[in-house]
């Protein structure tokens, strides 16, 4: 292999500029956690929302809702990414339309969160879908019996027993919320994956880049990971698995 | 019989279908206050879902419900409010598997009633005490065997100060020697004066304290007689049989 190794290349100064590459992969590992914890906290919203409304008694909402989860979880996410950079400005009123394309402020870290936690809030919804399946039809009952409504029931009865269930199934969207990010690249987010290509481009040291950026998705990954094993041991129900009997 | 001056519920001809298939035919009964009715039939006679149209767990197609005068099927009522006079016990317990006892006790007094915070947990110890529970207080029910479970599903729906009490089979899921401690609280609340409608095969607990029983076959009141004319000459064919075997052993 004719690899030139240089391993101190972080630290050396991009051409034609002051900064250093470290500098690009800092920049890179910021955007990719403000896109990634913003894309989560609409992810959670919505999906909670979405789920919950998919186990609803009314048929209209269940159709919209499940329509949502469909309509998200179908399309490639880089697809995404094109229809609400490029398609979905064009579809507003002409003067949105116009805001958006020239003034909204941080244009592609807005679009790319967006598109991002739509995407991973059909994902979500479906494991509070199943979550709040999973328990038996008595709870609600026991809920309903004792005065509360159904919006009450699902509050303080079903949403927190559900949501104990599928705490594994959302780690894993959890740490998927951080990889996916890297699509964002697609539309100009100047997150970890395009400075990565930038910064290969510029100093052709690719192995060097891609160990480095590797390292960093898998510290995002794996700090996910550990954070929402906290939280499901700090849930966990004394003397219970949550829901049975 | 059934047209007592003081009915707290009244079941008028109650009907109700999945689909086409009917599970309730023309119910029709009554519970006075302080009354206490034992219902028992073969499983899939329709009893457990006649309880549960009573506080409008289950819906109807036709005839009608009142208690305490309000109508259950009246798309007018607010059925939350009159649900929570209403104490319902489950064959499985469902007490609230993330909270602890005491906030299985308070939180509908809190939410539903209104309650401060205080006074909830007052009424809390008191029923807890009452059920001999109160040094399992901070406990999940998880961790409370299920007879325990069950005196905490009674005491929960004692909380709320009902106007009458709904049991729904209360002893079938427990294993044997855990069915007198539950029976010994529904035997005292019954000589208490609460007005008690019981879906149960204990005919033990119907003998002691129950005024009437009602025997549902397919859907259908078979017979609704008083508990020494039950026990001593039921009308049916049909009693008779399930009185023999439930009897025998």
């Amino acid at each position: 292999m004719n690899y030139h190794w240089n391993w101190g290349i972080y630290l050396e100064q991009i051409k034609g500029g002051d900064e250093t590459y470290l500098d690009w992969l800092i920049t890179g590992f910021g955007w990719t956690v403000a896109v990634s914890l913003s894309a989560w906290v609409i992810a959670l919203t919505l999906g909670i929302a979405v789920g919950v409304l998919r186990t609803a008694p009314s048929k209209v909402v269940v159709a919209i809702s499940t329509a949502w989860v469909e309509l998200f979880r179908n399309i490639p996410l880089l697809v995404q990414m094109f229809l609400w950079f490029f398609v979905v400005p064009e579809l507003l009123p002409r003067e949105w339309g116009l805001w958006v394309k020239q003034d909204m402020p941080a244009k592609e870290f807005m679009t790319a969160t967006i598109c991002l936690g739509f995407f991973t809030s059909s994902r979500v919804a479906e494991q509070v879908r199943a979550g709040i399946q999973s328990i038996t039809h008595g709870q609600r009952m026991a809920g309903l019996a004792m005065g509360f409504t159904l919006p009450q029931t699902y509050r303080y009865i079903l949403l927190p027993t559900a949501l104990r269930m599928v705490i594994p199934p959302l780690t894993s969207e959890f740490m998927n919320v951080f990889k996916n990010s890297s699509v964002a690249f697609a539309i100009g987010v100047m997150e970890l994956t395009f400075q990565a290509r930038q910064m290969q481009e510029d100093s052709e040291q690719g192995i060097e880049t891609f160990l480095a950026v590797t390292v960093l998705y898998f510290v995002c990954a794996f700090t996910a990971n550990r954070v929402m094993a906290v939280i499901e041991k700090r849930a966990q129900i004394p003397g219970n698995i949550a829901g049975q009997h | 019989m059934s047209e007592m001056p003081e009915a707290m519920i009244k079941i008028n001809n109650v009907s109700k279908w999945y689909g086409d298939f009917k599970v309730l035919t023309d119910c029709t009964t009554s519970v006075a206050k302080g009354e206490v009715i034992v219902v028992c039939g073969p499983s899939g006679s329709g009893k457990s879902t006649l309880i549960k149209c009573v506080n409008g767990l289950e819906a109807f197609q036709q005839g009608d419900i009142t208690v305490k005068g309000i109508s259950v099927g009246d798309p007018k009522t607010n059925l939350p409010k009159l649900r929570a006079h209403v104490g319902m016990v489950f064959q499985h317990f469902e007490l609230f598997p993330h909270m602890t006892i005491t906030d299985n006790l308070s939180i509908a007094q809190i939410k539903v009633l209104g309650r401060s915070k205080d006074e909830a947990h007052a009424k809390t110890m008191k029923l807890l005490d009452r059920v001999g529970l109160k040094a399992h207080a901070h406990k999940h029910p998880g961790q409370l065997s299920g007879g325990q479970q069950q005196r905490v599903a009674i005491a929960r729906a004692l909380c709320m100060d009902p106007i009458c009490m709904l049991f729904d089979e209360p002893t079938s899921a427990l294993d044997p020697e855990m069915v007198n401690e539950v029976l010994d609280v529904m035997v005292q609340l019954a000589k208490e004066g609460m007005t008690m409608m019981c879906v149960t095969h204990e005919m033990g607990f119907a003998r002691k304290v129950s005024n009437r029983v009602i025997f549902m076959d397919n859907g259908n009141i078979v017979e609704d007689a008083t508990k020494d004319d039950f026990f001593g000459t039921p009308r049916s064919e049909r009693a008779q049989q399930f009185l023999s075997k439930i009897l025998s052993h």
